[in-house]
């Protein structure tokens, strides 16, 4: 046997991650401004995801990296050159799109080879590196059928394969995984990030799931109204967010009002006293978030009523009323199980909380 | 063993009389195009001598008025294919992707021609044709044009249907994105697709021409339709024939435009 296979598939498919730089992007939509400026910058081979809820522009901002969107304003860098005015046929990127997007009248392994074909890649190695790409995804044996005959999740696999197959320099994924059940969604998801591992390729991923954008992404930038409210890594958006939209947006949150001591840098909150995150802020009255899991139900505190409680697996979260009319999340073991009407106490653990200034 | 009924579905019994009753429609007229077909004048005696005479070349000179007039039919439904095929499918494509807020413009402007009677398109189209004979001379292809409009509810159809049944747009910018130009898109991942819309569509175009009859006749060309007409007085057997070959011809397309349907979705649910 003289078959030369490299070794591990991802192998020769691995090619040099691009720097992506986005300055100042504007793109207006017959009178709406969908993209207020943007920036942002992604370094060689890394995965960002793009997060926010529907309409904030998040889709628009990866459609104008791709070239699908023109741009009203501001520079669009892919490894330092300005690629604004390049046609989405030159840009060499590859995209995975929400909908199924096989070429239906093409064999699985015809819709991997399509993108070599543009790029006249001889037969020989085309087909070698189609079944290559197949392989990585997991589907070496299906390269003679027909989308028709593929599950969804199959579908958005062979996409991937054919993303991948140009060894593009930029893999842009608009929300690949929205169309899948729940299970398919996490396997795909989980397998997604190590192919980019493997392979080195920088990533932009759309999601409106925070779930699937904290779980996979190195950074992440969470988007509202045209523009990117804070980027980072999951767990500083976590801990530290930096606009009361984030706060709100990522995770779950409860809405307690505070008086923030900029003194002593604390907030103080039914007369327990937590540590303020961030910096910045004026003192006075303020809206705390604090995280369902950092308050539990005791045998004294905040005195309130069970409202309702949900079983979530390996945890509780139980909604209580306190006496003032406010209603908090707590998340608890699954071993509690107060019933609707119950009497129970609630306190803060401590943990550190962000806040922000409240509208009086 | 009785199947549980759902809905509207009617019994066996019924579908087969329904079925008898519109087929018997269908039958009766064709079978007594044959019948009349084979008679032998008064004699109540059947032959194929009325199919023999076609071919006799002394008639030759009694038939080239219809043979003429079945060569024209033709070239005038090759150009007309060709106007559906460059005009308007590619306009069809073209609003799908780029102008997607026009499609029920171009939908409405492709069903008006079946909303006006052919003999008022007609009486708009003397006039026109005054200017193209001026520019074209006044040859029997020219009817295409007109014959081009009348066809537009019947050829849009299909193509439409084809092209809802895609999401085209995905298509187009998944291609996009793998490298493909505009001229590979069209000619690698549409056109493929939209096989089974455009066969149907130009197999229907040339139904329509074959039958075409009030725009030739007003404008005075010799078609298919017109001859048939023109040689009823002088044969009525040999008109009658050629009714049927028609008539059979148009069969076929509709039947291949079935196939075409079905054979695509057996594949889909194999």
């Amino acid at each position: 046997m003289t078959t030369t296979l490299s070794a591990h598939p991802a192998e020769s498919l691995a090619g040099k991650g691009a720097t992506v730089e986005l300055v100042d992007v504007v793109k207006d939509y017959a009178g709406h401004r969908a993209l207020t400026g943007v920036n942002l910058t992604m370094a060689p081979g890394e995965f960002i995801a793009l997060l926010g809820p529907s309409g904030c522009g998040k889709t628009t901002v990866l459609r104008a990296l791709s070239g699908l969107e023109q741009v009203n304003g501001g520079r669009i860098l892919i490894d330092g050159v300005d690629v604004v005015n390049t046609p989405v046929n030159k840009r060499d990127i590859g995209m995975v799109f929400q909908s199924y997007s096989l070429f239906p009248h093409m064999t699985v392994l015809q819709n991997v080879e399509f993108g070599l074909q543009m790029r006249k890649v001889d037969a020989a190695s085309r087909r070698r590196r189609a079944s290559e790409a197949l392989e990585m995804v997991g589907l070496g044996e299906l390269g003679s059928r027909y989308a028709h005959q593929l599950s969804g999740g199959q579908q958005q696999r062979v996409a991937l394969a054919r993303a991948l197959v140009t060894r593009p320099r930029v893999l842009l994924l608009d929300e690949p995984l929205s169309a899948l059940d729940a299970k398919v969604r996490v396997q795909l998801r989980d397998e997604i990030r190590r192919i980019q591992t493997d392979l080195g390729i920088t990533t932009l991923f759309v999601t409106h799931d925070q779930e699937e954008a904290l779980a996979v992404a190195d950074r992440v930038a969470v988007m509202n109204a045209g523009n990117i409210e804070q980027i980072g890594t999951p767990e500083e958006l976590y801990l530290n967010p930096a606009t009361s939209f984030v706060a709100d947006f990522i995770g779950l949150s409860n809405q307690l009002d505070g008086e923030l001591d900029t003194d002593t840098g604390t907030i103080a909150i039914y007369g327990h006293e937590l540590s303020a995150l961030g910096a910045g802020h004026a003192g006075g009255p303020v809206t705390a978030y604090v995280r369902p899991e950092d308050i539990e139900l005791a045998a004294d505190g905040i005195p309130g009523t069970v409202v309702s409680t949900s079983f979530l697996g390996s945890v509780r979260r139980t909604t209580v009323r306190l006496g003032d009319g406010t209603l908090v999340a707590v998340q608890h073991d699954v071993s509690a199980r107060p019933q609707s009407g119950d009497g129970v106490h609630v306190r803060l653990k401590g943990r550190p909380a962000s806040a922000r200034p409240r509208a009086s | 063993m009785s199947k549980a009924r759902y809905g509207a579905e009617p019994s066996p019994v019924t579908r087969w009389i329904i079925l008898g009753f519109v087929g018997a429609v269908f039958i009766v007229p064709i079978l007594a195009l044959v019948e009349f077909s084979l008679r032998l004048g008064q004699t109540g005696q059947h032959g194929l001598v009325h199919y023999a005479a076609i071919f006799d070349p002394a008639n030759a000179s009694t038939y080239s008025v219809l043979f003429q007039g079945i060569g024209n039919s033709l070239v005038i439904c090759a150009i007309t294919v060709l106007i559906v095929l460059l005009v308007l499918l590619p306009t069809m494509i073209l609003v799908e992707l780029k102008f997607p807020k026009y499609r029920r413009v171009l939908e409405f402007i492709c069903i008006i021609p079946i909303t006006i009677p052919s003999i008022v398109l007609v009486v708009g189209f003397v006039p026109v044709y005054s200017v193209v004979a001026s520019i074209f001379g006044s040859n029997p292809w020219t009817l295409a044009f007109a014959v081009g409009v009348i066809v537009l509810p019947y050829a849009y159809r299909p193509i439409a249907a084809n092209l809802a049944a895609l999401d085209v747009v995905i298509l187009s910018e998944a291609s996009r994105s793998l490298g493909a130009g505009w001229f590979s898109l069209i000619v690698r991942v549409l056109l493929p697709n939209l096989r089974r819309g455009i066969f149907a569509s130009c197999f229907i175009t040339i139904a329509v021409v074959l039958g075409e009859y009030t725009i030739a006749s007003f404008l005075s060309q010799n078609t298919f339709q017109t001859a048939l007409l023109l040689l009823q007085h002088t044969d009525p057997y040999v008109a009658v024939i050629f009714a049927l070959f028609a008539l059979v011809f148009v069969f076929v397309l509709l039947i291949l435009i079935g196939r075409l349907g079905t054979s695509r979705r057996n594949r889909r649910s194999a």
